[in-house]
């Protein structure tokens, strides 16, 4: 079982919804009570990603953070297009893994009251779940992509079906957005295959090779071309500004354990791809891109943030939030152009950090959006100008909830002091990270971005002190406090969070080898170049 | 090869030809009439059986008029297929006038074996008889439905436009003819190659026979029967009309463009340059097609600009002169027949129930109709090429041909970002079937062939879609012409 661990974490899912449908038939020709088949669904959904996740945690305790690509599975699968099933973990896709197998677990467990039709949002959800695993296991560019557009389909449904009151146009900006962007990484694919020598989607064999591809199309060199491509794929999902217009929308449409997934871990394969596909391929165009990408990370924090300020509705807020977080991701990516060593591998280890977590503080503030709005039917901070009730237009939303739900607001301001960076939480580690390497190589650049820092604060603390200080708003003295489901989804990303803001060794050492065999590949690109 | 000695490689067109004969003596005499269907689905059988027994060497056959080559067997096999489902299913469509569905189904064999002469055609003559067979016999059947005025309209449509373009292209042959003195294809293919420096005659025939094939294809500019034909057309032949022709029609221009009209070097006869016109074609067509499907309410008038769209697809790679543009175009059409035959009889169910093909007639069909909802959406996400789907494998290979040749990227470009603008109108239909609610709760019962039909189409999109390698290696060893 442990030589295809890997294909069992990918594959638990699947297997988990074609179970639903097999129970789901047999429900109907026997005629089950509807509640009972409902929560049947919900089992299998739990225990398939419980499982997926002890299978994480089991793959966790054999990885071996010194020991390369790990866990490594490959067959041919198509030989005429040279075509591999070919997975394998290192220290890049272990967090990622992780990741994904926790937040799945509790994106079904936070779904747990879902009403409408729940065989299908489960088998969406584990649907969702394989393609995302997918991603983070897959060596051979081909399978990645197969798993890389398996997860849009879902996610168009979870959006459309169980989404807020815009949901139809916001699964289709989302559909429309990411596919727009698959469709260059498509052509960079293929134009990886037929110009590498020899012809492989292999993406450790294209280390050796892509970045002796010498041509040019259009008098543009055809790395440069396909560097350029596939950034513009994983630039979308993200996202980077100002490819960003479809995330405030599907995260503030989507239900909450779909923000969830879709803040926590899509966003992730964003960076990913490009540290997995794009950094260590064309290591010499790392050098000539950072610039542009840190110059895009610190719009991102400058420019997320200030969206987020301007938000008076909390999912909307927590939305962008999430924007200016990837901001540190990209500052820390850039920062391995980095002269000095330390500097260029603080930058990327943070990078990877604040990667995982994001996915983890991000999530905690999404439950907890959803933890509100399940009771009160809205999230506003400030109900909006042109609210249609005149009488509550411009006025707080809320008030004064801190004395009425002291859990909830305790797990709150836990999670809002993670997400502005409070030093002894994961956050401030890991952007603090990304800030050391951006500083070692961008003075000024990082200097305007550590105002993010400020402007994160600024928003967190405001709807903070209007959600839950000052007199109670009568209208909500009805609320109650945080169930025990609410505090299972939450408890161990809390835990997640305290741990790796005091001690993040666990994490560093996973990664550090991986990420720090990346410096010194491009660091000797760059040798070669005449710029280290 | 001799006349005579010809025939025993003419075994599957000669049963066709015995079972057209017998269906319509059996629909004549009262007691076997209602054999009839049943007669042309063994009959079919039979077709195929000897096509997969005859041998796979490619010879001459009739003295050049037609040729014997894996290549066409190849297109022999996706012509029986769509013919093979259409006849099955061409009952349960109940906007079908069942008293002539014999008849329907007759022409439709008669079609067919225009088809098979169209993919092995190798001489003008036998080119324009082939073409001519197709025609005449669909022109009838897009005016079968002799109540319905839109049927009526679409049969006129489709003669005038047919005996236009058909006109033109006999018009080049005539040129052609001309030219090099035969009407042989490799003939023609030797005299053009010693033509020096560009010669204007040689490109005016070539915009001639591509102007009769391109109406086969729907290609823009010849497209503008297709939506007016697809609507009025009774919808099984819609379905077939959406494949099988447009095979044949892909069938000849290679055989035309890939190996006549070039010297076998990868370089165009004569100095013609046709590349750079196909490929502005192809981006037009595949452009028009999708920016018109995008505001179609019926599903049919949608999926005949889709189709257009798709002929786009595949003509982007007829400008890379190589046998790469031929098996891409093959793999192509594999996927294509079973995604859009499927697709069709998914509308079929939908119109039974509801009467029309209003796009709106299939609001909350996930909730009533969960199965038929979802197959209909794998056929959709394959159509727009998406993984794990048959069509998504096609069109890497429409792409891989491009960028292995590097030739045309622009092309490339073009062709995903429309792929992009598919996904809106494909994915119109899916909103209306999961997003949104309908006041008829009422579910579908279709007629458990037609469900089995639409099962049948699916499975080949989702298996392809993940293990393709025996249809590439079947296409590989199709490439064999003569």
């Amino acid at each position: 079982m442990s030589s295809h661990i890997l294909s069992w974490l990918v594959f638990i899912p699947i297997i988990g919804a074609l179970v639903s449908i097999v129970y789901q038939q047999a429900a109907k020709v026997k005629g089950l009570d509807a509640e009972v088949v409902a929560g049947t669904h919900k089992w299998i959904a739990a225990v398939a990603t419980g499982i997926q996740l002890l299978f994480a945690v089991w793959l966790y305790t054999m990885y071996d953070p010194a020991g390369g690509i790990q866990f490594q599975e490959k067959f041919s699968w198509i030989p005429q297009f040279n075509i591999d099933y070919f997975l394998g973990a290192d220290g890049l896709s272990m967090p990622m893994i992780l990741l994904t197998a926790l937040l799945s677990f509790i994106g079904v467990v936070s779904s747990w009251k879902i009403k409408k039709s729940p065989f299908g949002y489960f088998a969406m959800f584990l649907l969702l779940d394989t393609g995302m695993m997918g991603v983070f296991v897959s060596l051979d560019f081909f399978l990645f992509y197969i798993f890389w557009e398996v997860m849009l389909l879902p996610m168009y449904f979870l959006i459309g079906i169980w989404g807020g009151p815009q949901r139809q146009y916001a699964a289709i900006k989302f559909f429309l957005y990411t596919l727009f962007g698959s469709v260059f990484m498509l052509l960079a694919m293929l134009g990886l295959y037929f110009y590498a020598d020899p012809h492989t989607f292999n993406l450790i064999a294209l280390i050796q090779s892509a970045s002796s591809i010498d041509a040019t199309i259009w008098g543009i060199n055809v790395q440069v071309l396909i560097w350029v491509a596939l950034f513009i794929g994983f630039a979308i999902k993200v996202p980077i500004v100002p490819f960003h217009t479809w995330l405030p929308l599907a995260h503030v449409e989507a239900p909450t354990a779909i923000s969830v997934i879709l803040a926590g871990v899509l966003l992730k394969m964003g960076t990913y791809g490009l540290l997995r596909i794009n950094y260590p391929l064309f290591p010499e165009l790392v050098y000539w891109f950072a610039t542009f990408l840190a110059v895009l990370g610190v719009i991102n924090i400058i420019w997320g943030a200030l969206n987020a300020i301007a938000q008076v509705d909390l999912k909307k807020m927590v939305a962008y939030s999430s924007v200016s977080h990837m901001g540190y991701v990209l500052l820390g990516m850039a920062a391995l152009i980095s002269e000095s060593p330390a500097g260029a591998q603080a930058g990327i280890n943070g990078a990877l950090m604040q990667m995982f977590n994001h996915g983890t503080i991000t999530a905690m503030l999404f439950l907890l959006v959803g933890v509100l709005y399940d009771q009160a039917h809205h999230r506003y901070i400030f109900y909006p100008k042109d609210y249609h009730d005149p009488k509550l237009a411009g006025q707080p939303g809320f008030g004064g909830l801190g004395a009425k739900l002291p859990i909830y607001s305790a797990f709150v301001a836990f999670a809002f002091f993670a997400g502005l960076g409070l030093p002894a939480l994961s956050g401030f580690i890991s952007e603090v990270m990304c800030f050391i390497g951006g500083f070692s190589v961008f003075r000024t650049l990082t200097i305007i971005g550590t105002l993010g820092i400020l402007l994160n604060a600024i928003y967190f603390l405001r709807a903070y002190r209007y959600v839950f200080m000052g007199p109670l708003n009568e209208k909500y003295a009805g609320l109650k406090d945080m169930t025990g489901r609410e505090m299972f989804t939450l408890i161990p990303l809390g835990i997640l969070v305290l741990l790796f803001g005091v001690y993040p060794a666990p994490l560093l050492d996973m990664i550090a080898p991986t990420m720090n065999a990346l410096v010194d590949l491009i660091h000797s690109a760059g040798s070669i170049m005449g710029i280290q | 090869m001799s006349n005579l000695l010809s025939l025993s490689d003419y075994l599957p067109e000669m049963i066709l030809l015995g079972v057209i004969l017998i269906a319509i003596v059996m629909d004549l005499v009262p007691a076997t009439k209602r054999f009839t269907k049943g007669f042309i689905l063994v009959g079919l059988i039979l077709v195929a059986a000897f096509l997969y027994q005859g041998d796979t060497s490619a010879s001459s056959l009739f003295m050049g008029m037609s040729a014997h080559d894996p290549f066409g067997t190849f297109f022999k096999w996706l012509f029986i297929i769509a013919t093979f489902f259409v006849v099955l299913i061409a009952k349960y469509d109940d906007g079908m006038d069942q008293s002539i569905a014999a008849e329907f189904n007759i022409l439709l064999l008669i079609v067919m074996f225009g088809l098979f002469l169209m993919a092995t055609a190798t001489n003008l003559v036998m080119v324009y008889l082939a073409i001519e067979t197709v025609s005449i016999s669909s022109y009838i059947l897009a005016g079968m439905l002799r109540n319905d005025i839109k049927s009526n309209e679409a049969s006129l449509k489709y003669v005038i436009f047919g005996a236009f373009a058909s006109g033109l292209m006999l018009y080049g042959f005539s040129w052609l003819y001309g030219l090099s003195g035969s009407t042989d294809l490799t003939i023609i293919r030797d005299v053009l190659m010693t033509q020096e420096g560009p010669v204007f005659v040689v490109y005016i025939s070539i915009l001639m026979v591509l102007v009769g094939i391109g109406y086969k294809l729907s290609m823009v500019p010849f497209h503008y029967w297709t939506p007016d034909v697809y609507e009025g057309a009774p919808t099984p032949l819609t379905a077939y009309l959406s494949v099988a022709p447009k095979a044949a029609g892909l069938a000849l221009m290679i055989r035309f463009f890939t190996m006549t009209f070039t010297d076998g070097a990868g370089e165009t006869v004569a100095n013609v340059d046709w590349t750079v016109l196909i490929a502005v074609l192809s981006a037009i067509t595949m452009t028009v097609g999708n920016l018109l499907a995008l505001r179609q309410e019926n599903v049919k008038r949608l999926f005949a600009f889709s189709s257009i769209a798709h002929a786009g697809y595949m003509l982007m790679v007829i400008p890379v002169i190589s046998t790469d543009s031929s098996a891409a175009i093959m793999f192509y059409l594999v996927p294509y027949l079973f995604m859009n035959l499927g697709a069709f009889f998914v509308a079929i169910a939908v119109s039974n129930h509801t009467g029309s093909y209003d796009l709106a007639g299939w609001k909350g069909l996930g909730k009533r109709t969960p199965l038929l909802a979802a197959l209909m959406v794998i056929f959709l996400v394959s159509l727009t090429g998406l993984p794990p789907t048959a069509g998504f494998i096609g069109k890497v290979y429409l792409f891989s041909v491009l960028i292995k040749h590097q030739q045309f990227y622009w092309l490339a470009v073009v062709a995903v970002i429309n792929s992009v603008i598919a996904l809106f109108y494909y994915f119109r239909i899916v909103r209306e079937m999961y997003f949104t609610d309908s006041d008829d709760t009422e579910p579908l019962r279709p007629h458990p062939i037609l469900t089995w039909s639409i099962i049948s189409c699916v499975i080949p999109v989702l298996v392809l879609g993940l293990y393709w390698s025996p249809v590439i290696d079947w296409v590989t060893a199709s490439l064999k012409m003569f």
